[in-house]
Formats: structure tokens, sequence, C-alpha cells
């Protein structure tokens, strides 16, 4: 078998099977290293205001761990929960030689020249994991910041619950508030084993002309739950991703919700897939889309490959003004006895509704933001209470400046 | 109350009314009859202020003011209310919200929603998965929250079940200060195809919207017997 590093050098100039083509080369691939922190509180007001906005916490109050990556340096990790691991991906491979075995074994290293590229020139990532049985208390917190014009960031990210324990997880990526241009390449693999689950909550918030290719794919074991929630709300040039689970094990269940807002002038090819391939898996996966007058293409694909799986299929675009909201539900059924539907409905608010909610007093304007906001809502997604308040929080800050 | 003069109104091209004048006093309740397709629910969403019901002549008072102009909201606020036949799926928003919205924040939705058998819909989508009756009493729990001077009804008892009547019965007499005798304020513009509701409210007058026009103005319990015994026909011949 080709080695890894053979596969990634074959594939660096491989184009990706969706979205347009990015010039790596284009973006800075070197920075200056920034000291390390023992307390986050030191970083300055505007960067803290901006983490805030993508979720992360530098107080770390109500977390149970963090690591932040800024640039290309890990300039804080630490965990305060027994049983909960939180490093770099680079510290981890030291330190667990057995992290060879999860390395590039969900994400294909030669699936296009992104996921090549975050191997030749990886720029760390994070470690997370859960030992057998092991539950967060609080959610752990993950931070990608790009604090330099122009640059290229490529992170691995592995994260692995052990059998029978539980994460939460919330990851904020976001730039630096003068910081317009960049690339962002990053790897996800997680491993949800026999009985764990994992909440993960991802929240961009990047800027106009950031280029953003992550590569994340899910494997999930007998009983395992993995939910998903992806939010981005605010602009970015071009962001493409299709996360994938692989069900494996039976009973186990994914579910994908996106919350995705488009300005005018971003690009947004998003979806997730899942593979049924264990008896009595579910999964189901939720998309609310809303454009004022960027551009969305959201996908969905539900593959069912064994007798008594049972998926659906969700996406409600919104276009408020202009713009595009491109719906491609797919389903996939390779035998008798599976059970997958799909749902996709794109159109503008409805005026009888901004009609109705006037006739109860609200102005034209708020009755508009009230339908948005329910629109968003995320009470539908059964989600943890503190990550659901996260969500909250940067849907409100993303309503505040466009609405 | 509310005064409609010589009232003219086009939905997508096509003209509905045709010249309605219409009184409502303060205290007082109309009962509007009228056969499918009469026109007598554009005359409430255009009271209402509703986009799609131009108006091309005529004017409406409430309150000694014009509001032909008025935005939905204002007139919200001055002291209309609707409850919709046919009310929308509002996707994400809670019928706890509409109640807040309503009363901007001074009533409480758990007191409110009690008194009409409605507790488990604060927190579901407002009107998704309703039954009919349920919509209506989910109408109904909003103009409550609204406490509104003038009370648009637009087939209260359609949907409702027999259990259910009552109660709604008992919740719209309530709207219109039934209770109250001399220092009745609230007027009420009631819809109903079938007269069911006179069994539970008492009205002061009723009229019938034919063709456009409002015609046999008189007492609720005698319209409605003729129209069971003769039907819409007789009016169109009477003219009265």
């Amino acid at each position: 078998m080709k080695k890894i590093d053979e596969l990634a050098k074959e594939a660096i100039s491989k184009p990706a099977a969706l979205g347009r083509d990015i010039a790596i080369e284009k973006f800075s691939q070197t920075t200056e290293e920034y000291p390390y922190l023992e307390d986050l509180s030191s970083l300055n007001e505007e960067d803290k205001s901006r983490m805030v906005e993508a979720g992360i916490e530098a107080s770390e109050k109500g977390r149970s761990g963090t690591f932040v990556q800024m640039d290309h340096s890990v300039i804080h990790e630490g965990c305060h929960q027994e049983g909960l691991e939180i490093i770099s991906i680079t510290s981890a491979l030291e330190k667990h030689d057995w992290l060879q075995d999860y390395f590039w074994k969900a994400v294909p290293v030669n699936m296009d020249k992104y996921t090549a590229a975050a191997h030749l020139a990886p720029h760390h990532g994070y470690f997370i994991r859960s030992l057998p049985g092991a539950k967060s208390i609080f959610p752990l917190q993950a931070c990608l910041f790009i604090g330099k014009k122009g640059l290229g960031q490529n992170v691995h990210n592995v994260i692995i619950a052990e059998e029978g324990s539980e994460l939460n997880i919330i990851t904020g990526c976001t730039t630096a508030r003068h910081i317009k241009e960049g690339l962002h390449i990053g790897i996800s693999e997680f491993y949800v084993k026999k009985g764990a689950r994992i909440s993960f909550t991802m929240i961009h918030s990047w800027a106009e002309e950031v280029m953003v290719r992550p590569r994340t794919a899910t494997i999930v074991e007998e009983g395992g739950v993995f939910l998903s929630n992806y939010i981005c709300l605010k602009p970015v040039k071009s962001l493409q991703m299709y996360p994938v689970s692989r069900l494996v094990g039976p009973g186990a269940m994914a579910r994908y919700n996106s919350i995705l807002y488009a300005h005018p002038g971003s690009h947004l090819d998003v979806g997730s897939r899942v593979i049924l391939s264990a008896p009595q898996t579910r999964a189901e996966v939720i998309a609310r889309t809303i454009s004022s007058g960027g551009e969305i293409i959201a996908r969905g694909h539900l593959v069912g490959e064994v007798p008594g799986i049972k998926a659906h299929l969700e996406c409600r675009g919104l276009i408020l003004k202009d713009g595009l909201i491109h719906a491609i539900p797919e389903l996939e059924g390779k035998v008798a006895d599976i059970d997958m539907s799909h749902e996709a409905a794109v159109g503008k608010i409805n005026q009888e509704e901004i009609e109705y909610l006037m006739a109860r007093g609200l102005s034209a304007g708020e009755a508009t933001a009230a339908i948005v906001r329910g629109f968003m809502d995320v009470g539908i997604m059964g989600l943890p209470g503190p990550l659901a308040k996260e969500i909250d929080k940067a849907i409100k800050s993303c309503e505040e400046e466009s609405l | 109350m509310l005064i409609i003069r010589d009232l003219y109104v086009e939905v997508s091209g096509k003209e509905i009314l045709k010249g309605v004048n219409l009184e409502i006093n303060e205290g007082e309740t109309l009962i509007l009859f009228g056969a499918n397709g009469s026109g007598k629910t554009s005359l409430l969403l255009t009271v209402m202020g509703f986009s799609n019901y131009k108006i091309t002549q005529g004017e409406i008072v409430y309150k000694g003011r014009v509001i032909n102009d008025l935005p939905i909201n204002k007139r919200a606020r001055m002291g209309i209310g609707i409850s919709l036949q046919r009310p929308p799926v509002v996707r994400g928003v809670k019928t706890r919200q509409m109640v807040d919205i309503a009363s901007e924040g001074s009533a409480d939705p758990e007191d409110l929603a009690a008194r009409l058998h409605l507790t488990d819909f604060l927190d579901r989508d407002i009107n998704l998965g309703f039954s009919g009756g349920e919509m209506k009493r989910s109408e109904l729990l909003q103009l409550i929250a609204q406490s509104p001077s003038l009370v648009l009804l637009d087939e209260p008892e359609s949907g409702v079940d027999l259990e259910n009547m009552d109660l709604v019965g008992e919740v719209i007499n309530k709207l219109l200060e039934k209770h109250l005798h001399r220092q009745r304020k609230r007027s009420g513009l009631i819809i109903t195809h079938t007269g069911y509701i006179l069994n539970y409210l008492e009205a002061d007058r009723g009229c019938v919207l034919l063709n456009g026009r409002i015609g046999c103005l008189g007492n609720p319990r005698e319209i409605l017997e003729d129209i069971r015994q003769r039907g819409y026909k007789e009016c169109v011949v009477c003219n009265r």
C-alpha cells in the first residue's frame, strides 16, 4: 500500500469534486509564532469579542476545556475534567503512538488538493478524546483563528469518543476583525465508539474574502450518536464542504443541522451525507438556508445500504432579496425495506405571514425579523442547553447586523 | 366606532365590494351573513388593512379617523383585532410569542392559554398542525391578549367541536363585554355562515352581504331564519 505521504503528493494538484478551485499557493504558508498564553483573558479585547461571536469564551467559564490556535501557533490548551483530553494534534501524535491508526482513516488524504495540503504542510489542529464512560459536564471549546492577512491555515483535528463516553464540543473559527482575506483548510476526523455520543457545534464567523475548505468525516459504531450543528451566518467568500458520516454499527445515529446565511458576495456550497450501512441505523439531515444576495448550494445525500434503516432529509431555503438557493437533496437506496424521505422548499417570506404578525401589532420590519428568526429557530434541534445558547447568540449578532 | 362609506374593493383586479355602507356603534355587535364568495371575508380583511384588498373608492373611518392608508399594525395598535378564518402557519414563531406580541408583553400566556385549553400549544409553532377548532381557539387567545376595541371574527365557530363550543361562545361574549351593559365599549363584526354562533351570543343587528353590497339590515335571528327558510336567493329578489 502506498504511503500517506506519496498519496498526498500525488493529489497536491487534484481539484475538489465540488466548489471553485482555489490557488493554495497564493496564500502565505509562513508566519510568526505567537507566545503561549497561560491565561486567555490576556488576549486583546477585539480578538476576544471575535471569539465570542464564534461561541468561544476566553474566560473559559462554563467550559470543560479549551484549545486555541492563532494562525500557526497553539496559544492555549487545557482541560479541567478527568477523563477528557484536549491538546494540539502535534503533541497528541507524539504522546499517543496509536493515534496514527486514526489519522487519515475517515478522510482520505488524496481526496483533493486541500486534504493533500493539510498533510504536506500541516499547521497543528486539535485532538479531543473522552475515555470510556467519561462524560463532559460542560462543552469543550476549540478555536481556530486567523490573525494575519492572506494566511493559509491547514489544520487537522481528530476527535475520539471512546465506548460509552459523551463529548460536547464547540468549535469556533474566525479571523481578527481587520483581516478580510485568508484560506482555512480544516480536516476533522470523528470516531464515535460503541454507545458513545458526540454533540459537535461548529460556528464559522469568517470575513468577506476568506476561502474555507473543511473536510470532515465521522465513523459511528454500534449504538453511537453523532450530532453535528453547523452555523455560518457571517460573510465568507467561498465555502465548500460536504461532511460525511458512516454508520457502521447497528443502531448508530447521525443528525446534521445546518443554518446558513449568504450575504451578497458569499458563495456557500454545503451539504451533509450519511451512509447507513448497518441495521437499525438512523439519520436526519436538516438545513435552513437564507440568502440576502449570496449563493447557497444546499446538498444532502442519504445512502441506505442495508434493510431496516430510516433516514430523512429536510432543506428549507428563504430568499430575502436577490440571491440564489439551490437545494439538491439525494436519496440513494441500495436494498429493499428501507425508509428514506426528503422535503425541500425554497421561497421568499410569505406576505401573508408578515401581515398576520402585523395584525397582532408588529411593524413590517419586526414581523420579517421574527419570521427569519423563527426560520432559524434551533429549538427544533434538541440541543444540549449550553450549545443552544451559543447558537442563539450567534444568530442574534447576525440579526443585528443584517436586519 | 366604525363607519364604512361607499366602499369599493378590488382583489387581483377583480371588484369584490361594490359600494358597501355600514356603521357599527360603540358596544354594538353586528352579524354579517352572506353566501360563499359574497365578499364577507374581503370586507373584514379590508378593514384590517391586508394588502391584497385594494380600496378603489370610499372610506373606512375608525374612531373618527380615516384609516384607508394606515398600515395593518397601526390599525391593530389603535384597537382593531381580527380572528382569521384560515390563519397561516409561521414556522418557528411560537403561540406564546404571538400572545406576547399581541399583548405587548402585558399578558400572562399561561393563564390565558389555560382558559382556552391551549396550554400544550404555547410552545408549538403557530398554527402548525392545529386542527380547525384549535386554530379558532388560538385566534381567540391572541385576541384576548390584544384586547381590541373592535373585534372582527371570521366564522369563529367553524371547525370547533361541540365540547369546546360553549367555551368559544363564552370567550367571545367576554371579548365583546357582553357581561357589561351600559358601560359596554367593545364592538364586534362577526361573519357567520351557519348562524350557529347566535346560539351562544347576543348580537344587536344583522345584515347580508350580497353582490358586494350590504342589504337587509335587521334583527340577526330573523335574518337567519329567513335565510334558513328561503336561502340567499330570496335576498336577491327582496333587495331591502
